[in-house]
């Protein structure tokens, strides 16, 4: 058991260091402190990932020849983590950064592995991930998208829902029915989709927050060519649980960091805060909840570098991996009600009040944190997975 | 960077997990619950023979060299095996004469703790039931070249069946209460120290009052310096409370074990229970508690060993996270086991028990996540 770093990694600590606080702009915060990307964020958050793409500062894990750095998660943990004690702005291209580019360095064919990761990094190219269906959603082998052969050519039909940047999006994670006769997960192939094809549309879903980041997708006869595949015909569960995997994994670490900013400013908006005339922070029930945060935080970051030990050693995966995303959204979301509760009455105030905290800005990530025990698997799908898997409980 | 255990530590985890297994099963357990002693004179020589005893002494006092991340992967176990006995009581005492003591000190105890041959306790708390240094109340008065000691200890795990006691007690009144605090090693059978066996609830844990009614030790009774006693004795606290936490962690482990083993064969309306997302997700909970106490007390070892910065920090936050993820998992494993979980038959109470006395040892949840509240700046 050893938290010291090599001399290279403290190298790289230094370096992160030095460029975040030369380039992290003073007047991001405009935008908000909220771990998903707003609308009116786009065009900085795409600058954003570009400078950091410029600089070396993601994709540390991906291979060289994908537009990586060929190193291992040890250098990502440590970029996270200055990213956290920086308040980085959010990657805006997270759906490709964290699942789209990881799952095409792992099935793609030489010329796709070439063609796609190297702009999901530099975010020239943004990702959406096309899973979820009106009637498939907990129960995703289920989906109903048909791909029907004709030539070289695959015909797309059927709708995609949920699709959270759909709107700005350039290139799809499609998942499509291409063998209706297999057992339902046999017959699903995974296509990488271009947005631009006619065929295509995309219609805004306004959420309860008010934003539209999510979306309808419609596809009528929309052709696809058959080397727009992602590890073979009726691969595509396969493939697709790869992505999640992923994202359950390596986003947990991104996601962790995100928590850890998102709780610093809460701490520093509840010692702004008053009750009964003392600050927030010193009223012994709120220290308590302030403490619980703090330390469920550094759970998940303790959980998820046992995960990390693991791969690095070349082992499998314990069950210390498979918790990383319940336990998040869990935290995140008792933060956001806490960050609610420190507010009294201002709770009630909202985004463009001139007396609102922070803008109104936990107004809207308290909403927002709503869907996490949805998004990425449920909640209720995590425990399952747990309780079957790891713990090897029978099916129901 | 590496967060696991090496090979060495996982051997060490197999042998204790196997040698307990055979020699402390729940037989032994409830007998040794059923009586004062608390462990057997066989069983004690065992494990110094094992060379646990010793585990974390250096050699040059009879020990086996090994560091506190040694240590946590033994605790595991042995919190696993709910194994009664002075093992922890003992353990505590010899670190702070290894923290402390002078050498003569450690030369006449800690060879004879790792052989065996020695028990011993820190008597430390007090019926004010308070974990800092203001909780000290008993008093030691300088007299004819040593020391009078007057007062009364409470919780102190094994007194009676302790050959010496360190004994936590106030040199010095003072503005700061952390300075005037002294530690003295007290001899079993010195006069004016009597020491009463308390029923407890979990039973495989005995605690003693133990009263000093102006007890004179000598001046060599002293370990380390005078009036200046907080400072080692809350390093040995800190590691001591992350000892726990593993002990915890083996016993939260175990619980989950048996509930899942259970859930399995258990048939209602014609299905294994563990089929039904009612047991099932409850079960995906505990093993979320289990894995991240397990991720805090391991990091918290590590801190503590390295004697990082952080390591208050990091040893609160794994008391306050584990105090109340052992006792949730053991309600859970009841609820899971329904009607025989709840019987004394069944071993799942021992756990149960376990999780509630250790919860209130060394601070609560409570209590630890204020210190965390003020190490964080608050």
């Amino acid at each position: 058991m050893d938290f010291t770093l090599t001399p290279d990694q403290e190298a790289l600590r230094k370096r992160v260091r030095a460029w975040l606080s030369a380039n992290i702009p003073d007047d991001w915060k405009k935008f908000g402190l909220s771990e998903v990307p707003r609308p009116e964020a786009y065009d900085f958050l795409r600058k954003w990932q570009k400078a950091l793409h410029d600089a070396g500062f993601i994709g540390l894990t991906w291979p060289k020849e994908s537009g990586g750095q060929g190193l291992t998660f040890v250098e990502e943990m440590v970029l996270q983590e200055e990213m956290a004690l920086q308040k980085a702005p959010p990657v805006l291209n997270i759906l490709g950064v964290g699942m789209a580019g990881p799952t095409i360095v792992a099935y793609g064919t030489e010329e796709q592995k070439k063609r796609y990761p190297a702009k999901i990094l530099s975010c020239e190219e943004i990702w959406c991930q096309g899973y979820s269906e009106p009637n498939s959603g907990s129960d995703l082998a289920s989906l109903q998208t048909r791909a029907v052969k004709d030539g070289e050519y695959w015909v797309i039909n059927g709708q995609k829902v949920w699709t959270s940047l759909a709107h700005i999006a350039d290139w799809m994670m499609l998942l499509a029915r291409t063998d209706p006769a297999a057992p339902k997960h046999k017959g699903i192939t995974y296509f990488l989709l271009d947005m631009k094809l006619p065929g295509v549309t995309v219609k805004p879903l306004k959420q309860i927050t008010g934003d539209a980041e999510f979306n309808e997708v419609f596809f009528d006869n929309v052709r696809v060519h058959e080397s727009q595949i992602l590890g073979g015909v009726n691969n595509g569960w396969a493939v697709g649980l790869t992505t999640l995997m992923y994202e359950r994994l390596a986003l947990g670490f991104g996601l962790q960091v995100r928590l850890r900013i998102t709780l610093e400013s809460l701490i520093d908006m509840a010692k702004r805060m008053e009750k009964h005339g003392r600050s927030m922070t010193k009223d012994p029930v709120m220290r308590q909840k302030l403490a619980t945060l703090w330390i469920d935080t550094e759970a998940l970051k303790y959980t998820g570098a046992r995960a990390v030990t693991k791969l690095l050693r070349g082992e499998l995966p314990g069950p210390e991996a498979s918790t990383g995303k319940m336990g998040w959204v869990d935290t995140h979301q008792r933060l956001q009600e806490l960050a609610m509760e420190i507010q009294g009455p201002y709770a009630m105030l909202g985004r463009g009040a001139d007396v609102a905290v922070d803008n109104g800005v936990w107004q809207y990530s308290f909403l927002r944190s709503r869907a996490n025990s949805i998004e990425g698997g449920t909640t209720e799908i995590q425990k399952n997975i747990i309780g079957e898997r790891v713990l090897g409980l029978p099916k129901g | 960077m590496d967060f696991g255990f090496n090979a060495d530590q996982e051997m060490l985890r197999a042998t204790a997990r196997k040698f307990l297994e055979n020699e402390c099963t729940s037989e032994f357990v409830r007998a040794r619950m059923a009586e004062d002693t608390g462990f057997t004179p066989e069983f004690w020589n065992k494990l110094a023979e094992q060379g646990w005893l010793g585990l974390v002494y250096p050699e040059q006092y009879g020990g086996a060299g090994l560091g506190f991340v040694d240590l946590t992967v033994l605790m595991e176990e042995m919190g696993r095996a709910v194994m009664p006995g002075p093992f922890f009581s003992t353990l505590m005492a010899g670190v702070v004469l290894l923290e402390a003591g002078s050498d003569a000190q450690k030369k006449e105890w800690l060879p004879k703790i790792a052989e065996g041959q020695a028990r011993a306790t820190l008597a430390w708390t007090e019926p004010n039931a308070r974990w800092d240094a203001a909780g000290v109340t008993t008093t030691a008065k300088a007299t004819g070249g040593g020391f009078t000691l007057a007062g009364t200890k409470l919780f102190v795990p094994d007194a009676h069946v302790a050959d010496a006691l360190v004994v936590v007690a106030r040199t010095r009144e003072g503005k700061n209460p952390e300075e005037g605090v002294s530690l003295f090693l007290v001899p079993a059978g010195t006069k004016g120290l009597s020491v009463k066996l308390l029923p407890t609830m979990d039973q495989t844990r005995k605690l003693c009052e133990v009263t000093l009614a102006d007890v004179n030790v000598p001046a060599g009774a002293l370990i380390g310096a005078k009036d200046a006693g907080w400072t080692p004795l809350a390093r040995v606290i800190e590691r001591a409370t992350v000892a726990l936490c593993a002990e915890m962690c083996g016993g939260a482990q175990r619980v989950l074990d048996m509930t899942t083993e259970y859930a399995k064969i258990r048939i209602a309306f014609g299905k294994p229970i563990g089929s039904y997302q009612g047991v099932k997700h409850k079960a995906a909970d505990m093993l979320v508690e289990v894995e991240n106490a397990k991720s805090l007390t391991y990091y918290a070892a590590w801190a503590v060993d390295e004697k990082v910065p952080e390591a208050a920090l990091a040893a609160s936050m794994a008391k306050a996270y584990t105090s109340d993820a052992f006792r949730k998992i053991a309600g859970a494993g009841i609820q899971l086991h329904g009607g025989i979980g709840f019987t004394w038959e069944h071993d799942l109470h021992l756990y149960f028990k376990r999780a509630k006395s250790s919860e209130a040892t060394f601070g609560d949840a409570t209590y630890h996540r204020e210190r965390v509240a003020q190490l964080i700046n608050l």
